[in-house]
């Protein structure tokens, strides 16, 4: 969408979530799973920013910690200048209506025994917006922007499809007007002739609202289409991001190297030129020393396995200080390769 | 943007309609439904209908009367020549509520204390339940006799004895219900859209938990009613005059070579009110079955 300079409406600084892993006697803390490991970025007004990364790479654990459902361990999550890791009580609970989430599951997102009206009413009850009368139009109204109808209030989440439910979580998201919305694989438990549908409303109604998003996918071709900017994500840390379409055009880190060779391409004739990734992520519990990804890299060298590479800008020169429109790496031989 | 699914569809079902909808598809269930309404409503307003008061005592003919309905003793006598009919009827108000308030009693500390645990988890969760694990170990029969013997035979006494035992259970399960739920996206959402701890048990767990409870309540009030039965025959239920269905089984059980009808009355009443409330349970079980559809 547009690249002129907007100030982040999200910045998130150096943000960790580490789980304690208990062992041995009195279950004495014996190590951290270090789900989310020192992770920046920014998310600006009206963007998306579409998150990357195998399961158990710490993405959804992310996206839980930024909107507080997960305590964070260290760091901050600054929406329009308010932290969100240590707002309190009262001052969470106004920021919440401007940071919603839309689930995985469509079938686990909706309460079974709560019809349509009153799961989507819901966080307007909470939040004591409008009239009993006013919440119900409202309701109403936004069932028709997802594509429902308003008459669909009194029935029950087990009379939808998979896709209508999803339409449902994405009215609910959008009922106390955030904006940001944060999108945890909104489309991956969805049947593909489903999918498009469900991601061409988000993106109608991005425009409509001026939503971001912070779109998490573990599918590069899903985000591919609709993401402004890209965060790669390795075992808790980001490891590449930049705008997107720079991401996909000269891919700086190995490990997104191979995910874009990953996506199918629908065509039989054309056969894949990189090698398949080879092996596990190592555990978070013990990441390897150095690069995360250098057991699995192809051009890892010994001084890949001293020290962490910091995230650097991949292109030489005047350094882009606007952050998140900057393309960065984590890779020390991001020149080379 | 044309992306309306469908229009025009009839009113949404609820779970619970739907529910409800299975149960009466099932014969048991419903004969044993109606047929526990009738005992019900025949021991709340029976007794109010028979020219015989429970604790009157026929001075024409104190003893044990076989069914005669000029006399009006539709059912005859006991032995101290008191209405069969009319004591069987108080009988039941008496194992009724027991089982009634009791239940609820429990039902209500047993939500409140499972959902909390649960939902709320770490040191709360390990608290409230080392407690209902040291309550389990209590032995619970002779604990209800000493109270019984340091307080009396006392009614109100009666329901919270034998409630505070009942709980222990439904806290497990309802805990255990709570855990499974705790983790769904819905939950998440609540939160996400700021809802408090309270607000999300009230109206996303216990909606959720009701149905596994329901049917473990009909389970629980013939365990009740049997417990006070169980108490009464000891000698610490209810007081004479006063009567339960233990209470007469336990009177009946001392004729039964003389007068079995003494004894297959109120027995009657109690086995059919007992496997009524089984046949209930096993089709509620049935019709609100957690599995999504």
């Amino acid at each position: 969408m547009s690249n002129t300079s907007k100030t982040p409406l999200l910045r998130v600084e150096g943000l960790k979530k580490y789980y304690p892993v208990r062992g041995g006697v009195f279950a004495a803390k014996v190590g951290d799973v270090r789900a989310v490991d020192d992770v920046s970025f920014t998310v600006a007004p009206g963007e998306t920013l579409g998150l990357v990364g195998e399961s158990g790479c710490g993405k959804s654990t992310l996206g839980r910690t930024i909107m507080r459902l997960e305590e964070p361990t260290a760091g901050h999550v600054y929406f329009e200048g308010n932290d969100i890791a240590t707002a309190n009580k009262s001052a969470l609970f106004q920021l919440r209506r401007e940071i919603q989430a839309v689930f995985q599951d469509p079938y686990s997102s909706l309460n079974p025994r709560m019809t349509i009206g009153e799961i989507v009413r819901e966080p307007l009850v909470v939040h004591k917006v409008g009239s009993k009368a006013e919440q119900i139009e409202a309701v109403r109204a936004l069932l028709e922007t997802v594509g429902l109808t308003g008459e669909m209030l009194d029935r029950y989440p087990h009379e939808f499809s998979g896709g209508q439910r999803q339409r449902i979580g994405v009215a609910r998201a959008l009922a106390l007007g955030p904006k940001l919305v944060i999108a945890d694989e909104p489309v991956s438990a969805l049947d593909v002739s489903v999918r498009s549908q469900i991601l061409n409303l988000m993106v109608r109604l991005q425009r409509e609202r001026n939503l971001a998003y912070i779109f998490i996918s573990h599918d590069l071709s899903v985000v591919e289409h609709i993401s402004d900017s890209i965060a790669i994500m390795y075992l808790g840390r980001i490891v590449e991001i930049g705008p997107a379409a720079e991401v996909f055009a000269k891919p700086a880190h190995p490990y997104t190297r191979v995910l874009m060779a990953a996506i199918p391409v629908a065509d039989p004739d054309q056969r894949r030129t990189t090698e398949p990734l080879k092996g596990e992520p190592p555990s978070p519990v013990a990441p390897p020393p150095g690069c995360p990804f250098h057991p699995r890299c192809a051009y890892a060298i010994d001084a890949c396995r001293a020290a962490v590479p910091p995230l650097e800008p991949v292109k030489a020169g005047a350094p882009n200080l606007e952050l998140g429109r900057e393309h960065l790496a984590a890779c020390i031989r991001k020149h080379e390769i | 943007m044309s992306d309306v699914i469908f229009e025009g569809q009839p009113a949404g079902r609820s779970l619970w309609q739907d529910a409800w909808h299975r149960l009466s598809a099932n014969k048991a269930a419903v004969v044993s439904l109606v047929i526990l309404i009738v005992i019900a409503l025949v021991s709340i307003f029976g007794p109010y209908f028979l020219p015989w008061r429970y604790d009157e005592i026929d001075w024409n003919h104190v003893e044990a009367l076989p069914p005669n309905f000029a006399l009006g003793h539709y059912l005859g006598t006991d032995t101290v020549g008191r209405d069969l009919l009319a004591r069987t009827l108080m009988g039941g108000r008496v194992s009724l509520t027991v089982g009634l308030l009791a239940t609820s009693v429990a039902l209500i500390i047993g939500i409140t204390v499972g959902s909390i645990a649960g939902f709320v988890g770490a040191r709360v969760d390990q608290a409230l339940m080392r407690f209902v694990d040291i309550m389990y170990v209590v032995p619970f029969t002779f604990l209800v006799i000493i109270l019984m013997v340091m307080f009396g035979r006392n009614f109100v006494l009666m329901f919270i004895a034998i409630g505070a035992v009942e709980w222990l259970t439904m806290a497990r399960i309802v805990r255990g219900q709570t855990l499974t739920l705790k983790h769904k996206e819905f939950i998440d959402a609540a939160r996400a859209s700021g809802g408090s701890t309270t607000n999300i048990i009230l109206r996303h767990i216990i909606p959720n938990v009701l149905g596994v409870v329901i049917v473990y309540v009909t389970l629980t009030i013939p365990q009740v009613i049997l417990f006070e039965s169980f108490l009464s025959f000891l000698g610490l239920g209810v007081q004479e005059p006063m009567t339960s269905w233990g209470v007469l089984i336990n009177e009946g059980a001392a004729e039964l070579e003389i007068n079995p009808r003494t004894l297959i009355v109120p027995a009657a009443f109690m086995t059919i009110t007992l496997f009524c409330f089984n046949f209930l349970g096993d089709g509620l079980r049935d019709a609100l079955d957690p599995n999504d559809r």
